[in-house]
């Protein structure tokens, strides 16, 4: 178990500062999202209207998971994420003009309209989401297998829910990656809420990095959403998976700061007043002032930096055409 | 479209099972690209239980040729994600009736990620699996459900009847870009322990070739009625039509080997010619390919049709066990004999 309150083997300065401007980016293209999304659907709340249509999974909250798994990789890493894959895909370098033109539903998008915010894929950082409960995982055990099998040292993250680790999929693909030696990386996170059924009534083990020990792999389990816990756990588990020591399976207990999806009251949660004390970002900022890794000044510049990009790639995206609807039926077939 | 008459000899075929011919398209492939690797359950030692794989053990190797466990999901999902990343797996699903096991990883991920990315991904998988009934394997190992496949979007489905097709549309599918479903009948692929069935063996090339995804075949030419078939379903036809030729009725069998996409215009130009249209079809009945081939017809001119069509297939029950009840449900040359005689006399 890893959590915030030890102070050994802190990153170097620059490694936090880059996490806080991960989460930072993430927050600020999330909130962007946030707005649009909800601008033209009042007075009466209907899905499927508006300028961002169709179910919106936002991660805020998550934003230590993917900052602190995907500093801890290269260019021809991969990445395979969730329903709610945001933090991920811009942890990991998806250009962000094109995620955003795919969330508006545009031609310039990462699928040209036909994916949407969960299905994004980027060859160019090998990005791709699943929207099915735990079964973006066997996908990423193909991407390692093509990595080993080709050559070269790259690894694959693989990441889903705590939800997810009831779920046969995620079973079969923790066995098979630990017989074969996969070069993987699996990572719960784990928010405490499977849309409205609280972990404890869901799962049978209070701490999914156990069932790593059914499949011979280590696990561990980060605690209070730490970042720098995840990014000490991942800079391990990467490395093992680098140097063919196979894989291994890191659960972070994480904080959904909003709905399971944008829309949802959360009239079932009972833990919601302590909410926002909780936001990991503030949390780590004030960390970060404290030890003097960051000022006033260069918190502003982060922030202003982060808002001109989002700006930008929101810009880029409403700007966008929109697919021809006579195209509906290109792609079904590569050839 | 032009449609192949029949199994062209040439110097260097020989004559083998179908099974043979789909293993030897592999093991071309395989030493064509180093990217084509073959995994499932039982592929290795085993050869695939019912021979899709013989030999590729011994000639390739472990690394290529993977024993998987028994863990569809895993190894299918496996398949699509290394496809992804460049390789062009062959990845078996044992009988199709396991589908659904592990439905998700073809239907949501092979079949869908490259239409999701915009076209930016491709997905350069084969799923090779056994369909088929007729010697009593019960109603969880016996079932043909291209039907379902085909609904699905996103996926090539093949279905060679004959070893020469077997070779070149499995060179064509190793090769294609993108999912391709290549269903195999058990019944066609000419095993040593299920009955013997002297169409499972036929001219092959020695060298490589590709049978056109998308393209049927007349498998015997005629002129009073069509009939449409597909897989084992063409063995019976073809012998239907051989003992009522001497009846003098003119039968002529299209072979679909391509489920999707479904050749709909060689299907039209038959059945504008002969005006009676039969379709066999070892599937279940309802909501499936039987239906959408007389809508192909239908759609595009009902004034073709002389008379109603017919349809044989499996009424929509699970496969039963005992023998006698398995051949009362399965298409069996008398009720295609009886469906042919039946168009016949409609007016």
């Amino acid at each position: 178990m890893i959590n915030d309150d030890l102070d050994a083997d802190r990153p170097d300065p620059e490694t936090r500062r880059r996490l806080y401007s991960t989460m930072v980016l993430i927050r600020s293209f999330e909130e962007a999202i946030l707005a649009d999304y909800h601008a033209d659907k009042k007075p009466a709340f209907d899905i499927g209207a508006g300028l961002i249509p169709g179910e919106m999974h936002l991660a805020a909250g998550q934003e230590p998971v993917a900052a602190g798994v995907c500093a801890q990789l290269r260019l021809g890493d991969a990445v395979t994420s969730t329903h709610r894959p945001h933090h991920f895909a811009l942890a990991h370098g998806v250009d962000m003009n094109k995620m955003a033109a795919e969330i508006y539903g545009r031609e310039t998008g990462l699928g040209r309209g036909r994916g949407g915010h969960m299905h994004l894929f980027d060859p160019e950082v090998h990005f791709s989401c699943s929207g099915i409960i735990a079964e973006g995982y066997p996908p990423a055990l193909g991407q390692a297998f093509a990595f080993k099998r080709q050559g070269g040292d790259a690894v694959a993250v693989a990441v889903t829910g705590e939800g997810a680790a009831n779920q046969g999929a995620f079973h079969e693909s923790l066995n098979l990656a630990a017989l074969w030696q996969l070069p993987v990386v699996f990572v719960v996170e784990d928010n405490d809420w499977g849309i409205s059924v609280p972990r404890a009534a869901s799962t049978a083990v209070a701490d999914n990095s156990v069932r790593a020990a059914a499949y011979g792999m280590p696990g561990i389990r980060v605690e209070d959403n730490a970042v720098e816990g995840v990014y000490s756990a991942a800079g391990e588990a990467v490395h093992r998976a680098r140097s063919g020591g196979g894989p291994t399976l890191i659960e972070v207990h994480t904080l959904r700061l909003w709905g399971h999806f944008e829309g949802d009251a959360q009239g079932y949660r009972g833990d919601l007043e302590g909410v926002p004390g909780r936001d990991p970002i503030p949390t780590y900022e004030a960390r970060l002032r404290t030890d003097g890794v960051l000022d006033e000044d260069e918190i502003a510049r982060i922030r202003t930096a982060a808002a001109a990009r989002v700006e930008e790639a929101i810009q880029f995206a409403k700007s966008s055409p929109r697919p021809d609807p006579a195209e509906a039926g290109k792609y079904v077939f590569a050839s | 479209m032009t449609a192949t008459l029949s199994t062209p000899a040439t110097a260097t075929s020989r004559r083998l099972t179908t099974s043979k011919a789909m293993v030897e398209a592999i093991s071309q492939e395989m030493i064509a690209d180093p990217s084509v690797i073959v995994l499932g359950e039982d592929v290795g030692a085993y050869g695939g239980i019912f021979s899709s794989t013989t030999g590729l053990l011994d000639t390739f190797g472990p690394t290529r040729v993977l024993d998987t466990p028994i863990s569809e999901t895993a190894f299918i999902g496996l398949a699509t994600g290394a496809a992804v990343e460049g390789m062009r797996p062959i990845v078996e699903l044992m009988f199709v009736d396991f589908m659904g096991v592990c439905l998700d990883q073809i239907y949501n991920h092979m079949a869908k990620i490259g239409y999701e990315s915009g076209g930016n991904v491709k997905v350069p998988v084969v799923l090779t699996t056994a369909v088929g009934g007729g010697y009593s394997d019960g109603a969880q190992h016996s079932q043909c459900l291209w039907g379902t496949f085909a609904h699905l979007p996103g996926m090539k489905v093949v279905v060679p009847s004959n070893p020469y097709d077997a070779k070149g549309l499995m060179t064509a599918a190793i090769r294609d870009d993108g999912p391709v479903i290549y269903m195999f009948h058990k019944g066609v692929m000419g095993l040593p322990w299920m009955a013997k069935n002297r169409r499972s063996m036929g001219e092959v090339p020695q060298e490589s070739y590709e049978v056109e995804i998308g393209k049927a075949s007349i498998a015997r030419r005629g002129t009073d009625v069509t009939v449409v078939a597909l897989s084992l379903s063409v063995h019976h036809s073809l012998d239907v039509a051989e003992t009522l030729e001497a009846d003098g009725v003119s039968v002529e069998v299209v072979d679909l080997r391509s489920v999707v996409p479904l050749d709909r215009a060689t299907i039209r130009e038959s059945v504008a010619k002969t005006g009676r249209l039969v379709v066999v079809d070892e599937d279940y009945l309802s909501f499936g390919l039987s239906g959408e081939v007389i809508a192909s017809v239908v759609e595009a001119d009902p004034t073709v049709l002389k008379a109603a069509p017919i349809r044989v297939a499996v009424p929509d029950v699970p496969i039963p066990y005992a023998r006698e009840l398995e051949y009362a449900v399965l298409p069996t040359p008398a009720r295609i004999t009886a469906a042919v005689r039946d168009v016949l006399r409609r007016a």
